[in-house]
């Protein structure tokens, strides 16, 4: 009876998780920045606008591997791209000048290779570029790299380490243009925008719509010789769902060219700074542009940041619904692992041999970096809930197999020994001696992969999941306190009462009479 | 005494074990025990005795050579059906350590298919045989028992099913002097009471010179000789049970 329960749930949790591809259904990802969440979030607000698709959203995939494989196995349908990283990144080939030229490259490249569509660019790029404060540029009459050549050498510039020491960063830069500077400090990026303010430096490199250049009052200088590649923001689409929806490429199509860089620094300078939903700024966004004909969804509720209490208080119905997805993810990985390494423990305390071996490999899948093991699942399962288990799962195992073989081998020996002399089968001194024996070695390891898979399933929202890593992943970016501890506090509450739940149950399947003993 | 002219319970013939690590533990080892007997095997560590304790009840498998049990060759017996028909007690008793008394006791009784009011029956008579207090010990986990009312356990638990052979590998050992002593007249006690057929490996000799109707002199996996005390005492029959004998009268 409760075996059947048991798997029923299972099933249940399975069907969840699988990747459902109904006919009328539409998934839509994000790297994990703020910008590339905004994008996803005003597709998705259009397409729930214009289209009878039901709209899911795997925002915040961990990067641009994470959202490309994704793509290409169709555990999403669409994710905003841009033109220089589909160049760079994913062909691997060398960044080239003109915008359209990269556009077209990048095109027949995706469409031959695996027929995925490069709509038409959004309108701006997002790409390494020169800024100099305003009041400078005002001054000096600053409109250009070229420009600022003519003055460089009475400037200090100030760049990010990694700017400086490549060919297509500071290197190639200079002898493009001619730059010479009266001194070159080496600066973490976020200090260069306070050098910039306080003018200890007076040019950085920047993403052309970092918000940051509105707070900071900076002036991004036009790069006249195309030195910089271009990152033309799109929409990059799988032909199969254009296909079957051809409504996607219209309804997308009418954000062409409709953003330009000074938008786009506007909106990110409310997620970054302002630290609003994304919900929210893509739907002011898609009103400003004329293509919102409703209020957004009722159920988001407008945070801003007061305090972390107000802020739980706001979110409280996100975060029962969070908190319910984790312990699912947890409890489903948990159970499939018992059902495999339990009885993978008892067949290797059978075959002693193979034991060390196999509890070594599992071993050292423990130590794979989950972020690592969560990527490596995508080539295979795709983003979402069904990676995520399994991920789980793997980790789950080592805990489970290690208690289940060192528990049922260490059991009373003699006990077994006279067992078996008396006349017990090998079956009757594994389920009657044995086993009992070794249950509360059994329930450790069980405890133990239990708190380490509600742990580690907070970064499960990095493949799009969900769980209570969801405002974490997101707090992160937005450099948002309150909405990782949003996500932070119940992790921890969770894993502690798992713990102390399992650890009530380990002390009940103590069988009677082991304590007297020692 | 002369040995009687009735069927042995239980005979080796020629009996070898090589272990697969390559010790020989036994060299051929040939010996009868017959009904009501009690026969010690006795002889220095790691000469083989428990060894071949064990190839009569299937826990060993012999290389070579034959042990029949009521003149039937175990090996083509059910090791399982043969074993529960096989009392067994080792040196430190073996309960099982989550069961209660009255659970381990009736064991054997439980694996034959018993009925529970039998069963009850039973274990409350041999745990009186073996003059445990049924109220003060039946319903308690063997850790709550001393050493020697565990061993008792261990007795009542081997004579349940009323096998007409037990095997007892130094029940005695772990024991003290006195708790030792009194084991052994409740030994004897039942030994008259049952006339139960008895293997009894031990390496102190006053022992198995106390409780034995003969005893077996093993050395490197060989029986060097099988009799009597009194045979063993008046004749010798090697150098090695002479000079043992004279250890014992030191
Ligand atoms: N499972 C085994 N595998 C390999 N060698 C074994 C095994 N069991 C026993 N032996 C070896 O066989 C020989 C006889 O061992 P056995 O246990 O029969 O001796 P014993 O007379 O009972 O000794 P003791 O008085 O110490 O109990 C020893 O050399 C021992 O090391
Ligand atoms: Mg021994």
């Amino acid at each position: 009876m409760r075996g059947r329960a048991v798997g029923s749930a299972i099933l249940v949790l399975l069907l969840c998780a699988a990747p459902l591809h109904a006919a009328d259904r539409i998934v839509i990802g994000s790297k994990n920045f703020e910008e590339s969440r905004l994008l996803a979030e005003m597709f998705a607000q259009l397409l729930e606008s214009r289209t009878k698709l039901q709209v899911e959203r795997r925002l915040g995939l961990a990067g641009t591997q994470v959202c490309f494989e994704a793509l290409k196995n169709g555990a999403i349908d669409v994710y905003p791209e841009y033109t220089g990283t589909g160049l760079v990144s994913i062909l691997n080939e060398k960044a080239e000048g003109a915008p359209a030229k990269t556009l077209n490259r990048v095109r027949s490249e995706f469409l031959h290779r695996w027929d995925l569509w490069w709509l038409a660019p959004l309108g701006f790029e997002n790409s390494w570029e020169i800024a100099v404060p305003k009041e400078l540029a005002e001054r000096e009459h600053l409109e250009t790299i070229t420009d600022l050549a003519r003055v460089s050498k009475r400037l200090h510039g100030g760049f990010g380490h990694e700017f400086v020491g490549r060919e297509d960063g500071l290197l190639g830069l200079q002898r493009v243009y001619g730059l010479e500077w009266k001194s070159v400090d080496h600066l973490q990026q976020a200090l260069q925008y306070q050098a910039a303010k306080q003018r200890t430096i007076d040019a950085l490199d920047v993403y052309s719509t970092d918000g940051r250049l509105i707070l900071y009052n900076l002036k991004v200088l036009r790069d006249d010789r195309h030195f910089f590649p271009p990152y033309e923001a799109a929409a990059l689409v799988r032909g199969a769902t254009l296909k079957r929806h051809p409504e996607v490429g219209a309804v997308l199509g009418l954000l062409a060219g409709s953003l330009d860089e000074d938008t786009m620094r506007a909106l990110n300078l409310r997620l970054q700074e302002g630290h609003e939903s994304e919900v929210v700024v893509a739907r002011d966004a898609l009103r400003s542009l004329g293509l919102s004909n409703k209020e957004g969804r009722a159920s988001e509720t407008e945070i801003r940041g007061t305090g972390v209490l107000a802020y739980f208080w706001g979110v409280r119905r996100d975060l029962g619904r969070l908190t319910l997805q984790h312990l699912g993810l947890s409890a489903a990985a948990l159970v499939l692992g018992a059902l495999f390494a339990i009885p993978l423990g008892l067949w290797l305390e059978r075959r002693r041999r193979w034991a060390e071996a196999v509890i070594r490999v599992l071993g050292i899948f423990q130590t794979v970096p989950s972020l690592a093991l969560l990527a490596f699942m995508i080539p295979f399962l795709g983003v979402g809930t069904v990676p995520a288990i399994a991920a789980l799962w793997i980790y789950s195992l080592f805990p489970i197999v290690r208690n289940t073989y060192t528990g049922v081998r260490d059991a009373d020996s003699k006990a077994v020994e006279a067992a078996t002399a008396l006349g017990m089968t090998p079956g009757q001194v594994l389920r009657e001696i044995r086993l009992p024996l070794a249950a509360p070695v059994v329930m450790a390891g069980l405890r133990t992969a239990a708190v380490l898979t509600v742990g580690t399933a907070t970064l499960a929202a990095f493949i799009g999941a969900g769980g209570l890593g969801e405002p974490i992943v997101t707090g992160l970016q937005l450099a948002n306190t309150a909405m990782i501890l949003s996500g932070a506090i119940p992790a921890a509450l969770l894993a502690l009462l798992v713990d102390a739940g399992l650890g009530w149950v380990e002390r009940r399947l103590r069988p009677a009479g082991l304590e007297v003993q020692r | 005494m002369s040995i009687a002219p009735i069927a042995p319970i239980l005979e080796a013939v020629g009996v070898a074990k090589t272990y697969g690590d390559g010790t020989t533990a036994l060299g051929g080892v040939s010996l009868a025990v017959h009904p009501g007997e009690t026969v010690a095997l006795v002889g220095e560590s790691g000469s083989g005795k428990t060894t071949l304790l064990r190839t009569f009840n299937r826990m060993v498998e012999p290389s070579a050579g034959d042990v029949r049990v009521e003149g039937q060759p175990v090996a083509g017996l059910d090791p399982f059906a043969l074993r529960r028909r096989i009392g067994y007690v080792p040196q430190d008793g073996g309960l099982i350590p989550h069961w209660r008394i009255e659970k381990n006791v009736e064991l054997v009784p439980r694996l034959l298919g018993w009925d529970r009011d039998r069963r009850r029956a039973r274990t409350r008579e041999m745990l009186e045989l073996v003059g445990l207090d049924l109220q003060a010990h039946a319903s308690r986990y063997p850790g709550e028992l001393s050493g020697g009312q565990r061993q008792r356990v261990a007795f009542a638990r081997a004579l349940a099913a009323d096998p007409p052979l037990i095997l007892l590998d130094e029940p005695f050992g772990a024991l003290d002097a006195l708790t030792r002593l009194e084991l052994h007249r409740q030994f004897l006690d039942l030994k008259k009471a049952l006339g139960k057929t008895t293997v009894l490996v031990t390496h102190d000799l006053a022992e198995a010179f106390r409780l034995a109707d003969r005893i077996g002199v093993m050395r490197a996996g060989r029986l060097l000789q099988l009799g009597t005390p009194d045979e063993l005492a008046k004749r010798p029959a090697d150098p090695y049970v002479e000079a043992l004998l004279e250890m014992r009268r030191v």
